[in-house]
């Protein structure tokens, strides 16, 4: 991204050549991968052009496309949620990001693929198809923001936006080998970012790595007045303090996040990152967060229950897909939700309503509010002692295509290393730390207090400066050649 | 043909209460696998949750709004742009009848 | 058999705001439809509501209003219903932690007295688009969408449909005086339901209560709960049962028509709106806006009458409506008499307004006007004859008085010698009713009078008229 970036302020690339390569990239592999929904090609040309012919912007990211998640709205653009319900859906204005994107001279470009209305750890929920991974595509790339973090790892994308509600940026970015961060909560506004579930959304960059996330997320955060989440405290922008290593940083180890379940390899690629940090001077110790066990349960309850009216609005009166010759209203809407959502969407809607129904709220969504505070509890009380925390994100590498797709409930108790902290509204990072044997990536995930995004990459930073995993990318003419003879 | 699961769900009236059309067998998939997930969150009945405050938003900030300034959407015809079906200046739907409020 | 009624209202008043509760989208009456609409108020994927400031004050100042207990921490909740009108399918609205909860409306009754009228709580909510229906479709504008909405609960004090009448006029009056609402009818502005039952005398427990839906004006409402009255005693007096039911008016009909059961009662699933945070009121908030509060109609018509000597009748008209009473206020001000003007206000200018249908906003006849032509009478520069003759110009013209008076010649003869020449003329010219008076018919002066006056073009000073006619009547019989 800033080579880019650096190209192009010198003169030495067009903003139309940024695109076009990136047009060429996608055209040559993304068949096999399957993350775009929509290169919004013709869109992302006209700016290009237009910006060629005027004068040089001084924008942080001046004619560098940036790869738009499907959930994010951009004015004119599709905007499916990878979801049928939405298939001829164009929105009607900008979401804040990509409005701060356009002001910082970036050319917003593409729909990238992701679960249908970011439900989903696998990127197998699209209504438009898996998202393979680059490393092996008979992998998944990890979900819901799968789309993005496969396009920046094969190079068909230079940086993208993702979204995060349960682990939704910082999974796919561990199994795709690539840069996530989950902000605080309220630090990058939601506006334009259709909700899955709102007290936990957030938007976030997806990149090859550090410095890039810390330059995007400089860009698309700060307080927005759309959004009444949104928080008003401003913070230095966390690229100029991002070599500052981690000399005497206090980094916790959750106990709760090493117990049993984790993939010996994963566990393995972990313990190495964080003694790394320590031989960078970081004092490691371990930690409690004793609630970790009920995290999963609350996430399901309450992001289905907000989920579930979040997705009422998708009922095919005043957009998206509505079912033919309805008989009347209650069949307009049973039957075009019926079409328009997939297995994975009804589930949750169901559930969450459930959980929110006469007679069950109490049993199941005000104690999973409860629930909620104890972990937020846990998280507080842990940040009193260190600085940030450090674990895996995922418990295993990427699953085989199709390994996890009629046992829901196996594929929610994966997300268990990352629901926690939205739940608690904190900040986090995945960091590319390793590949298995089988050659497929492992991140490491670093965890911050809210507003502790500096230190958070800071970190990253230090640990990728030592560490040559991220200057590591997939074979493209293995899959090139795969693909070939897949054909 | 109305019937709660072990956890109590009766899906048809969820799924009536969601709008949500389910095949017959969508419903019996979905009524072994929502019956699995509910067990797992039955796990929060373990915990001792007397005198814990709830918690709706992940941050403790209050009093969020804006002034009383209209400003009027300059996107001509925006409203039926998207919409499946219209009538002149409005939306279409089937002939509705009242049942709400 | 004897029955008792009860009854308790849920009012729903539009705020006079100048854009939406959750987006900056006016709602004009009356607009094109779908032109005042957003992203935000059509529920597209990806907006968010950012609540209306003003419209969180105006709730809590009608609860100062009504007496209310204003919460110190207050939320808003998502209501969930599919409904075409209804563009998330949910509605932003208040469940267990309301703006302002307890209160009262006092509501004169027909026997005179007064009566409390125990309000519930008053929550904020969001309204709802509006449907036009055809023979096989429906069609929606989503104008009214999302449009402040305050919900007033009563408690179940109101016995009758008289007295709901009585109490939603009261409401009505306190609202415009609080200028938190317009309350036209014709345009929505103020809409309620009812939930009403009747038992037989003697029976202490509540019969068992209908729900009544769509009443859009006030008269309607009454004939409305008339109506339910009557039906649900046909049904008690048969030996039937009530069902617990929504039913809903047809204003054109007359009758009330089932909608719902019991059985069919919506499950809500109300819990708190993520996007939306919660509510901290301090006291210092509430002082100053008790220290705004506006008076209320009942106190001020008994200033009224206090302060400026005026009868409790035209007290009562000339503060029913907020802006009249404004009116009123300011003309009474520099006038140097203050029954005079609530006369020539209450009586003349309405008069005038009602028959050119104009509202008290729009009338040619400023207060200043009513000023000047009380103290023009006052001074014996016009007489009160003449006051309403120039009052008509000024309605047509929206002139001066002063200037009508003078530009016109209608200034008072007060010039005695003049005078005299026309009462000189009459007397000639009527020598019966000049001896009848001479002969001690009192009464007889009158025709006289009158003859002057119209001799005088109405200009002369009647007192004097009077004055100089006794004086040639008794000399000429000397």
């Amino acid at each position: 991204m800033r080579d880019v970036s650096t190209a192009i302020r010198g003169g030495e690339l067009s903003c139309r050549e940024a695109v076009e390569a990136l047009l060429e990239r996608i055209e040559r592999f993304d068949g096999r991968i399957n993350a775009y929904l929509d290169t919004t090609a013709e869109a992302a040309l006209a700016r290009a052009d237009a910006m060629d012919r005027g004068a040089r912007g001084e924008g942080r990211l001046w004619g560098v496309p940036i790869g738009i998640k499907d959930v994010i709205a951009v004015e004119g653009a599709p905007c499916r949620c990878g979801s049928r319900m939405l298939d001829r859906f164009l929105s009607p204005y900008d979401g804040t990001v990509v409005r701060k994107l356009k002001d910082a001279g970036s050319i917003p470009m593409g729909r990238l693929n992701m679960d249908e209305f970011a439900m989903g750890s696998t990127n197998e929920n699209s209504g438009f198809g898996p998202v393979c991974n680059p490393w092996d595509p008979a992998y998944v790339s990890g979900g819901s923001s799968g789309g993005s973090a496969a396009a920046v790892a094969s190079g068909m994308a230079y940086g993208a936006l993702g979204s995060d509600t349960g682990g939704s940026i910082r999974q796919p970015a561990s199994l795709c080998g690539v840069v996530g961060l989950k902000p605080t909560y309220g630090r990058v506004s939601r506006f334009g970012l259709v909700a899955y579930a709102s007290s936990l959304d957030q938007i976030g960059p997806i990149t090859r790595d550090v410095t890039d996330a810390a330059l995007l997320f400089d860009v698309i955060c700060g307080h927005d007045p759309q959004d009444a989440t949104s928080l008003q405290r401003q913070t230095p922008a966390t690229s100029a303090g991002l070599e500052g290593g981690v000399k005497g940083m206090r980094i916790g180890l959750p106990r709760e996040y090493f117990a049993a379940g984790l993939d010996p390899e994963v566990e393995a690629a972990v313990r190495r990152g964080v003694e790394t940090l320590q031989g960078l001077g970081a004092e490691v110790e371990e930690v409690s967060l004793p609630h970790t066990e009920y995290a999963v349960a609350t996430y399901y309850i309450l992001a289905t229950a907000e989920a579930s009216a979040n997705l009422a609005r998708f009922d095919g009166v005043r957009y998206g897909h509505r079912c033919s010759e309805p008989e009347d209203v209650t069949d307009l809407y049973f039957r075009s939700r019926a079409e328009g959502f997939g297995s994975e969407v009804k589930r949750r809607i169901i559930l969450g309503t459930y959980v929110l129904s006469s007679g069950y709220y109490d049993a199941y969504y005000l104690r999973a509010q409860k629930a909620r505070t104890l972990i937020r509890r846990d998280f507080e009380k842990a940040f009193e002692r260190v600085d940030l925390l450090a674990a895996a994100v995922s418990p295993t590498p990427a699953y085989a295509l199709g390994a996890c797709v009629d046992d829901p409930l196996q594929m929610y108790l994966g997300d268990i290393l990352t629901v926690p902290m939205n739940l608690a509204g904190n900040c986090g990072i995945s960091v590319p730390c390793g590949l298995t044997a089988g050659g497929l990536p492992i991140g490491l995930q670093l965890m911050g207090p809210p507003f502790a995004e500096a230190e958070l990459l800071r970190a990253a930073r230090a640990f990728e400066a030592e560490t040559p995993w991220h200057r590591k990318q997939p074979d493209m003419a293995v899959l090139e050649q795969r693909s070939a003879e897949g054909a | 043909m109305s019937e709660r699961t072990a956890n109590g769900m009766d899906i048809d009236y969820v799924a009536q209460l969601a709008r949500i059309g389910l095949t017959p067998a969508e419903r019996a998939k979905f009524q072994g696998q929502l019956e699995a997930i509910l067990g797992a969150m039955r796990k929060l009945d373990e915990l001792e949750l007397e005198g814990i405050e709830p918690t709706a938003h992940a941050m403790p900030v209050h009093n969020v709004w804006r002034e009383d300034r209209a400003r009027e959407w300059d996107v001509k015809d925006a409203a039926l742009r998207n919409a499946p079906a219209r009538m002149q200046d409005s939306i279409q739907v089937p002939k509705i009848v009242d049942t709400s409020g | 058999m004897e029955y008792l009624t009860t009854i308790g209202l849920e009012v729903h008043v539009q705020l006079r705001t100048a854009s939406k509760m959750f987006c900056s989208c006016p709602h004009r009456y009356g607009a094109p439809p779908n032109s005042q609409t957003c992203p935000v108020c059509l529920g597209y994927p990806g907006v968010l509501p950012v609540p209306n400031r003003q419209a969180i004050e105006w709730t809590m100042l009608t609860g100062l209003m009504l007496g209310c207990r204003i919460a110190r921490y207050s939320k808003f909740d998502r209501k969930s219903y599919f409904y075409p009108d209804m563009p998330k399918n949910y509605q932003i609205s208040q469940y267990d932690l309301p703006l302002c909860e307890g209160g009262y409306v006092e509501v004169d009754l027909e026997n005179g007295d007064t009566k409390k009228v125990g309000i519930t709580r008053i929550h904020l909510e969001e309204d709802v688009a509006k449907s036009t229906h055809h023979s096989t479709t429906s069609a929606i504008d989503f104008n009214r969408a999302g449009t402040p909405l305050m919900e007033i609960v009563t408690e179940p004090d109101i016995a009758g449909p008289e007295e709901a009448y009585a109490f939603l006029t009261s409401l009505k009056q306190i609202l415009t005086f609080g200028g938190v609402s317009d309350c036209n009818m014709e345009q929505g502005n103020i809409r309620c339901d009812a939930n009403i039952s009747i038992r037989p005398v003697g029976q202490d427990g509540l019969g068992v209560k209908t729900e009544i839906k769509n009443m859009n004006t006030f008269s309607g409402a009454q004939r409305a709960l008339a109506y339910e009255v009557e039906r649900q005693k046909e049904i008690l007096n048969s030996g039937g049962r009530i069902e617990q039911e929504t039913r809903r008016w047809d204003d054109v009909s007359g009758t009330t028509e089932l909608m719902r059961s019991k059985e069919d009662a919506h499950d809500y699933r109300y819990f708190p709106d993520p996007d939306l945070m919660p509510m901290v009121v301090d006291e210092a908030w509430i002082s100053r806006l008790t220290a705004e509060m506006p008076e209320l109609p009942r106190t001020r018509k008994a200033r009224f009458e206090r302060q400026y000597g005026i009868s409790p009748y035209d007290a009562g008209v000339l503060t029913a409506d907020p802006e009249l009473a404004l009116f009123y206020e300011a003309a009474a001000a520099g006038s140097a008499d203050a029954k005079a003007a609530a006369n020539l206000v209450s009586n003349l200018l309405l008069h005038a307004l009602a028959e050119a249908g104009m509202e008290i906003g729009s009338s040619p006849v400023r207060p200043e006007h009513i000023t000047s032509l009380v103290n023009l009478v006052a001074e014996g520069t016009i007489s009160s004859q003449i006051a309403k003759d120039v009052f008509a110009v000024v309605f047509e013209t929206g002139r001066g008085p002063e200037e009508i008076v003078r530009e016109r010649g209608l200034v008072q003869v007060q010039d005695t010698d003049q005078i005299r020449t026309w009462v000189r003329s009459v007397i000639e010219e009527n020598p019966g009713p000049a001896a009848d008076f001479r002969a001690g018919r009192e009464k007889a002066i009158g025709r006289l009078v009158g003859a002057v006056m119209k001799a005088s073009r109405g200009k002369a000073n009647p007192q004097l008229v009077n004055e100089v006619l006794r004086e040639e009547l008794t000399r000429g019989g000397v």
